[in-house]
């Protein structure tokens, strides 16, 4: 029986990070479109119509998992430029340490803006 | 070519010099992609971010945050992260596409470049008009 020769180099996320960059940039797109929709049907939102999509829940939840995929989408994307052009260890690990807390400081920021109780 | 004599070394041409690199349509949707990523990273989100949660503070913070947003300089950078979101938008569809091999001949690829850096120009030129 032959064993697949292990690959003793790299961290393996290459082939994830395309599939999650392209998963993610899909959701972003269906949400932007449906975004586009209601404005379209709507003729435009005011006060009023925003108000009251955020008081829904479903769009809540909607609009966190775009906030998810498009924070998830600018990690993958920054650190590929950090690692382009960025050569020296210690600034490239401090530069993506710096984006990934940033992102998940966003994604908190996030919950915390859809979760407030708003006067109606 | 000389055929007899020593090899002839001759330097290899790199431009590294960007003003003197050509680069082809592709090239130049590939790189404002990036560009365009990074403008939405270090501005985009984090206005976003701050703009709704103004807007839903109350009326008043969303007449404020409209007022704010019609000052020439406000406009500009929104009109400049428009852009990019517009043209992330397409050039990324158009990498989906590329990646699902439609249209990655090399004719139909420039053709393909073409429209998504005239369909992201004429999309936010549509909005802003339509907008103010």
């Amino acid at each position: 029986m032959t064993r697949p020769l292990r690959q003793t180099i790299g961290a393996h996320y290459g082939w994830k990070d395309w599939l999650v960059q392209r998963v993610t940039a899909v959701i972003m797109v269906l949400y932007t479109l449906a975004m586009l929709g209601v404005a379209l049907y709507n003729g435009g939102i005011d006060y009023p119509l925003w108000q009251a999509l955020f008081a829904n829940g479903a769009f809540r939840i909607v609009t966190l998992l775009f906030g998810l995929a498009l924070f998830w989408h600018a990690w993958v994307g920054v650190r590929d430029i950090w690692m382009d052009y960025v050569k020296p260890t210690a600034l490239r690990l401090a530069l993506e340490v710096v984006t990934f807390v940033v992102l998940v400081a966003y994604a908190a920021w996030l919950a915390q803006i859809l979760w407030t109780a708003r006067p109606a | 070519m000389p055929v007899n004599g020593p090899p002839v070394v001759k330097p290899r041409p790199v431009y590294l010099n960007l003003v003197r690199i050509r680069l082809p349509l592709p090239g130049l949707v590939s790189i404002l992609h990036r560009v365009s990523g990074v403008a939405l990273f270090l501005v985009g989100i984090p206005l976003l971010l701050f703009a709704v949660q103004t807007s839903l503070e109350s009326a008043d913070a969303y007449a404020d945050l409209k007022a704010i947003f019609a000052h020439p300089l406000c406009k500009l950078v929104v009109v400049g992260l428009l852009w990019a979101y517009l043209h992330h938008f397409f050039a990324g569809i158009r990498f989906l596409l590329l990646d699902l091999h439609v249209g990655d001949d090399l004719k139909p690829a420039r053709q393909s470049s073409v429209v998504v850096l005239a369909a992201s120009l004429a999309m936010t030129l549509i909005i802003v008009v339509r907008l103010w």
